[in-house]
């Protein structure tokens, strides 16, 4: 299959596709893998980048301009980005790259033939490496319909691939372009009754018995930007139990307007406002495949998650290993080996 | 406050004896470092227990050494002692079982001039009755031999995983602890048993048709197989019908075996499952299992070698000392206490034959030293054959039931005084969950602080079952209500004892006002999978009888519904 070298699917992706992939859909490869339920979809290639740089003539303008710029001007480096992010406006994909993707997203739509909504997300190989910066920068679009717009939004994304920040990222991590190339992941948008994050430890403390997770209603964005104050569910990873619950008011949601094919901000009706976005069930459900993706990776998680409001199934969007705590010494109950009775003593002398 | 109903004054032996039997382990057997056993004082007839705390750190550090060697010696040969202490336990039982108490005679017998003894029946009754107050004693002592390091053992584990795991449920550790080979589940296992025989045999309809358990027993001696179940019945009452309907160390609380009541409801509820097809057995191995996996994921999240090694060491000691601190209820407040109880009624018996009191219980009124005065009265009204001697007894019991009853309408304060500034002692935490900030709650609510009246608001306790319930409440002060409980009402008690086990089998959830998460209404509604909140303090008081109410047993909050 020539399309191979363009996309690829979810599913055929794994660790060790980062430089291909990106490090994002790596991951989805990798959660698909481990058996857990993901929304389907592909990635456009770093291949398929490198090809789009060479054939609109980009990478040639781009060696010119970085060249003789000086990083140190924030003027010089915003000129460069934007020379180059015009170009990348203005070029076709190549024929073999638009046909692949063309024929992966009728895949994605199935027999029915109807335009699917899909998310489009850039999946940089360093993003999750170099953490913050950079992964700050990468670009998401939603509820994208149709092959036309699937493609316009593949290219914005590589269009994010010369903003600013990215350039002077490169130039101080002396990376060079062509080893740090961007994926674009196109994936089958959830229509979300809730989302949310969930981390597979206690963000407060770092204690990993505990799984926190925080929910809101529709689709995750507004919780992730801290615009809606979240509902938050403490979990017991081992037993499986709601230990705290604390609902709050959710005054707007991110949700998809079918008719104006896109996501809108709209305000939560009264009755829904202090309802909880999440079951204890659901919560349980949740703390479950936090879990099973920790076990997996060996290393506490972050991951954001959404409730399917058609199916009330739920899916992983995304998993990434928590960097906080996990980098932390942890702090140990005892200082020294002892007997039990010296544990006895010891916390009969405490009280 | 240590028991919800006020003490009679025959029963102040119980609390009496362990202010001894109790307190001398603590403080002169091994000296608990910074604990000075528990002090007790009954005010209107209620029983109140304060831990005693030493504060001065020269002193709890000069305490250390003798506590190590001490307290060491019993961890360390733990299991042999355990074992010799069950067989201290029995033979303490047959002593007390072979105590008889008879009726004064009109002569005596041709026996006491032909064995030439020269002691008669009223040497008998005197040291019989000395005998009986000894054997108590004797008992009270094996009950908090091995106790109190057991609880110390349990809360160390206790406190080592909150600490590891902050905000880890009570319930939870105790899972890791808790075993299913414990014996107060044994009674209603035997119930379980005989349930499944009698459907075996075709003896479940005598069962199940008659309410009243006499009937049900004349009606299976009537069917073609009764004699087999008629056999097993009596092979399963001697011990496991020693099963006080109470916590044991009330006279009014009968077992099982004087009142059969109790284990025949359980076995006409055991018998409509069975009939419907259900499964009745505990999950004994999926129990075990299960606990084995919880122990391994929290040991997987500790960060150290040390720390993996420590939890492993405190978990072993505390399975180790964990049938005793559970099996010693059995043998001690159900066997054996439901024994003594009877022999005291015995001796009732022998001044109601006398004329000294007008029914066998009477005797509950009086204190174990007016026993003896009233014993010696009537012994000289015997050999003096004066029977008028001493005949004011009758009429002191009269006055004392009117005094008992006004002080059982009395509404007594969970708490008194000044709360201690740390509660430092393993058994009022574990077992009876009270600790600092909960007596202060206490002291709160009952100053007007708490906002909440009666029939109203939300109640706090420990969260000792997990799981949401909602119902309706039922709200029993003594056992003799117990039959009142309907399926799936939401129990609301003082206290439970291990004997209303089967009507755990029919709520939704529980509420009690006394009790920590060791307590048997904790272990048993994690047993049967029901929500339960322990240790409100006020749940009778609060709560009305139908009310509606939500049981939280994750968070430990019981919230009244209906306002």
């Amino acid at each position: 299959m020539t399309g191979a070298v363009h996309i690829r699917w979810f599913q055929e992706c794994n660790a060790s596709s980062t430089r291909e992939v990106g490090g994002k859909c790596a991951s989805l490869g990798d959660l698909i893998g481990a058996g857990l339920s993901v929304p389907p979809g592909f990635a456009v290639t770093t291949t398929a980048h490198e090809l789009f740089l060479q054939s609109s003539d980009v990478r040639g303008r781009e060696a010119e301009l970085l060249a003789s710029v000086d990083y140190e001007s924030l003027p010089q480096v915003t000129a460069a980005s934007q020379e180059l992010r015009s170009m990348v406006d203005r070029a076709e994909l190549p024929p073999s790259t638009a046909g692949a993707v063309r024929a992966a997203y009728g895949e994605l739509c199935g027999e029915e033939g109807a335009d699917v909504p899909v998310a489009v997300r850039s999946s940089a190989g360093a993003e999750d490496l170099a953490g913050a910066s950079f992964a700050g920068q990468l670009e998401t679009y939603l509820w994208v319909e149709g092959a036309d717009a699937v493609l316009e939004h593949v290219r914005r994304c590589w269009g994010g691939f010369f903003t600013p920040e990215a350039l002077t990222y490169r130039h101080r991590q002396k990376v060079d372009s062509a080893d740090e190339l961007m994926s674009v992941g196109v994936q089958r948008m959830v229509r979300a009754r809730s989302a949310g994050v969930m981390f597979t430890l206690n963000p407060v403390n770092g204690d990993r018995s505990k799984v926190v997770i925080e929910s809101t209603w529709g689709l995750g964005e507004p919780l992730v930007a801290g615009e809606v104050d979240p509902d938050r569910f403490v979990v017991d990873k081992v037993m499986l139990e709601v230990l705290e619950k604390s609902v709050s008011e959710k005054l707007i949601e991110h949700r998809p307007d079918l008719a104006r094919r896109r996501v809108v901000v709209a305000d939560v009706e009264e009755g829904r406002r202090s309802a909880a976005s999440l079951s204890d069930a659901e919560a349980v459900e949740l703390a479950r495949l936090g879990k099973t993706i920790e076990r997996h990776y060996g290393i506490p998680q972050d991951v954001e998650w959404a409730i399917d409001a058609d199916s009330g199934s739920l899916v992983v969007l995304q998993a990434r290993h928590e960097t906080v705590w996990s980098r932390r010494e942890r702090r140990p109950t005892v200082q020294k080996k002892g007997s039990a009775l010296e544990y006895v003593l010891a916390d009969l002398l405490k009280r | 406050m240590h028991n919800p109903e006020p003490v009679y004054p025959f029963d102040t032996i119980m609390p009496e004896s362990w202010w001894v039997m109790l307190n001398q382990f603590l403080t002169r057997v091994w000296p608990v470092p910074p604990a000075l056993g528990i002090d007790q004082r009954i005010v209107n007839g209620y029983l109140y227990v304060s831990p005693t705390a030493i504060t001065d750190e020269a002193v709890i550090e000069a305490r250390v050494p003798q506590f190590l060697e001490r307290a060491g010696y019993y961890y360390e040969n733990w299991d042999e002692i355990y074992e010799h202490w069950i067989e201290k336990a029995e033979d303490c039982i047959r002593r007390l079982r072979a105590i008889e108490f008879d009726p004064l005679p009109e002569m005596e017998p041709m026996e006491t001039v032909t064995s030439r003894r020269g002691t008669t029946s009223a040497w008998d009754l005197i040291a019989r009755y000395d005998r009986l107050l000894e054997n108590m004693h004797e008992m009270a002592c094996y009950h908090f031999e091995l106790h109190m390091l057991g609880y110390g053992a349990l809360m160390t584990f206790s406190d080592f995983c909150k600490n590891a795991f902050p905000g880890i449920p009570d319930q939870t550790i105790a899972k890791m602890v808790g075993g299913v080979d414990i014996l107060f589940f044994r009674p209603d296992d035997e119930l379980r048993k005989l349930a499944r025989l009698a459907l075996e045999l075709g003896v479940d309809d005598a069962l199940v048709d008659n309410e009243d358990p006499q009937r049900a027993l004349s009606a299976i001696s009537d069917a073609p197989n009764g004699e087999q179940w008629l056999d097993a019945f009596e092979g399963a009452k001697e011990p496991w019908f020693w099963f006080s309907t109470g916590p044991g160390y009330c006279h009014q609380h009968r077992a099982w075996i004087d009142d059969l009541t109790v284990p025949f409801s359980a076995i006409r509820g055991y018998l409509e499952k069975l009939r419907e097809g259900a499964n009745i057995d505990r999950p004994l191995a999926e129990i075990l299992s299960e606990r084995e996996r919880i122990v391994n994921e929290y040991s997987e999240l500790l960060p150290t070698d040390n720390d993996r090694d420590a939890f492993r060491q405190v978990l072993d000691l505390a399975r180790k000392v964990y049938p005793l601190v559970e099996n010693h209820n059995f043998y001690v407040e159900h066997w054996h206490h439901s024994i003594f109880w009877n022999k005291v009624r015995d001796l009732g018996a022998v001044f109601e034959a006398f004329g000294y009191l007008t029914d066998s219980d009477d005797i509950f009124f009086l204190h174990r030293y007016e026993v003896h005065q009233a014993l010696y009265d009537m012994l000289t009204g015997w050999a003096t054959t004066n029977p008028a001697r001493g005949g004011h007894w009758r009429e002191e019991v009269e006055v004392r039931k009117q005094i008992l009853d006004k002080l059982r309408s009395w509404a007594p304060p969970p708490a008194l005084g000044k709360p201690p500034e740390a509660v430092t002692e393993a058994a009022t935490v574990m077992l009876w969950g009270i600790t600092t900030d909960m007596v202060e709650q206490w002291l709160g609510a009952q100053d007007g602080h708490g906002e909440d009246g009666p029939g109203r608001g939300e109640l706090h306790g420990f969260a000792a079952s997990p799981g949401v319930a909602e119902g309706l409440a039922r709200v029993i002060t003594s056992v003799d209500q117990l039959a009142r409980v309907r399926s799936g009402e939401i129990l609301v008690c003082p206290i439970t004892a291990p004997s209303w086990a089967p009507v755990f089998s029919r709520i939704q959830g529980a509420v009690s006002d006394i009790g920590g998460i060791m307590s048997h209404a904790a272990i048993i509604s994690r047993e049967y999978g029901l929500p339960a909140v322990v240790g409100t303090g006020f749940g009778t008081k609060r709560i009305l009888d139908g009310q509606r109410v939500r049981v939280d047993g994750n968070s430990g909050v019981v919230t009244v519904l209906d306002t």
